[in-house]
């Protein structure tokens, strides 16, 4: 085996495409276990921890660009404001200490269904932006993830940054777990107010083959939310969407739950989450007015 | 591989280092510090729990050449020669420890808390520990050690 340290983003491109076997090595929270279990033995190991480029984070235009390299840990305390659910979701991720080493590029190189960034990126509408020696181009999350713990990039590409837009309003995510720390997702979900464009996103986890959009439910919203007349939410509304989210999933039954348990815990996740987004954005309307 | 990596304070050196291989291997097997504990190898129960340029990881998910040029701090390196840190002590006062093998990497995760937050809440406290597991105390004697040492 060899181990690749690049200095930055110009050797890591050139190490990947000399070497496209070669396994990223991000904070190693999913790496590293398969290795320590003998599940994975590459040719290569492409340490991107010393590449300074992955490890920042910027805002312009209302855009975040979230470096690939940042850990979960800085994103809750340096971007809450920015992206809320985005540091909703990361504030769920395992303990202290994988939150201290694990990635949002990590999650997204993983491209695990049960992902707790996903659904937030989806729910955004966050962009994913990936380079190699050939250049650079933005995939939409939307099109990111296209199968179990399958993602879109080729095999000279790094993921270098996900953009994710300002929030303007509030944003939820919500996860089940079977227990309250170090667990992975039985299910999750996240729904992101976008008054400017008068719509809503919602998406699953944990709940399909992907993590992936609930377009019928979005749809929904967009229509049904009193954007111009602020005003609470009849509970009819919150219930359908609920029905709508559900069946946005095609979960599969294992040893975290049933299929019909995931439909029905999405339905109140989806329910709920949108009570408390919708109930701060009147808050914020009131206050402002 | 060659791996140099400061350890406690002291500059060390490891030779014919896997490519594969942990920072919980190499400080173990061989740097000859086998304070932190091989548990779990998966991240789950935080016995290997160490801090990596001041920052509290597991080094078990972390690789031995990530480790190269860093610095890297122990449980044999919170004492003060033969003075414990009061971490420690206080682990040991409360009857915090049992059989021991969670000890090395709570007292990390303790240490790293009231570093951070001189006085937490018994929320504070949970949530900090939450990725340490022990299988002997109940974590009751854990939290009064962390509440004892607080003050
Ligand atoms: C105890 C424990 C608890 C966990 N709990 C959770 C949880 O609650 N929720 C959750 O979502 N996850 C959880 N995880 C999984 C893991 O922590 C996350 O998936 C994390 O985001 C991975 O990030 P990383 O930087 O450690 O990735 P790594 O392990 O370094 O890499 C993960 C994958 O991404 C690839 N990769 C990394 N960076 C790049 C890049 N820049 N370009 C291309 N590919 C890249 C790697 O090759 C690899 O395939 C847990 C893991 C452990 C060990
Ligand atoms: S041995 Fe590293 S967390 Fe268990
Ligand atoms: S004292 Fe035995 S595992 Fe904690």
């Amino acid at each position: 085996m060899e181990f690749l340290r690049p200095a930055n983003l110009a050797e890591a491109l050139a190490a990947k495409a000399e070497h496209p076997d070669a396994v990223p090595l991000a904070g190693g929270t999913d790496v590293m276990v398969e290795l320590n279990f003998d599940h994975r033995r590459p040719d290569a190991l492409l340490d991107l921890t010393r590449v300074a480029e992955l490890a920042g984070w910027t805002v312009e235009d209302g855009v975040v660009r979230l470096g690939a390299g940042v850990s979960y840990t800085r994103l809750i305390t340096e971007l809450g404001e920015q992206l809320p659910a985005l540091a909703m979701a990361s504030r769920t991720v395992g303990s202290p200490q994988i939150r201290n080493r694990g990635t949002v590029g990590g999650n997204l190189g993983a491209a695990s269904p049960a992902g707790d960034t996903h659904p937030v990126l989806l729910a955004t509408g966050a962009r994913v932006e990936v380079a190699s020696t050939r250049g650079t181009r933005m995939i939409d999350a939307d099109d990111f993830y296209v199968g179990v713990k399958k993602h879109s990039l080729a095999p000279d590409e790094l993921i270098v940054a996900v953009h994710l837009p300002v929030a303007t309003a509030p944003q939820q995510f919500a996860k089940v777990g079977t227990r309250n720390a170090m667990v992975i997702a039985v299910c999750s979900f996240a729904v992101a107010l976008d008054p400017e464009h008068r719509r809503a996103g919602a998406a699953i986890g944990s709940a399909a083959p992907t993590p992936r959009r609930a377009a019928e439910a979005e749809e929904f919203l967009a229509a049904e939310l009193p954007w111009d007349a602020p005003a609470p939410l009849r509970d009819s509304v919150k219930r359908r969407f609920g029905e709508l989210v559900a069946s946005a999933a095609a979960p599969i039954d294992d040893v975290r739950g049933t299929a019909e348990y995931r439909r029905h815990a999405l339905a109140v996740l989806a329910r709920r989450t949108l009570g408390w987004a919708w109930q701060d954005y009147l808050g914020s309307e009131r206050t402002c007015a | 591989m060659r791996v140099n990596v400061t350890v406690n304070g002291e500059a060390r050196q490891a030779d014919d280092v896997w490519e594969g291989e942990s920072l919980l291997y190499l400080l173990r097997e061989r740097l000859g510090l086998p304070g932190s504990k091989n548990a779990c190898e998966q991240g789950e129960c935080g016995s290997c729990t160490v801090y990596l340029d001041g920052t509290p990881v597991c080094a078990c998910l972390v690789a031995a050449g990530q480790a190269e040029g860093r610095e890297v701090r122990t449980v044999e390196g919170l004492a003060d020669g033969d003075r414990l840190d009061p971490v420690q002590q206080s682990f040991v006062d409360a009857g915090a420890v049992q059989c021991g093998f969670c000890t090395p990497g709570l007292v990390v995760a303790a240490h790293d808390l009231l570093n951070r937050v001189p006085n937490p809440s018994d929320e504070e406290i949970r949530e900090a520990l939450a990725g340490n597991l022990c299988r002997c105390t109940g974590y009751e004697k854990i939290l009064d050690a962390v509440r004892a040492a607080a003050k």
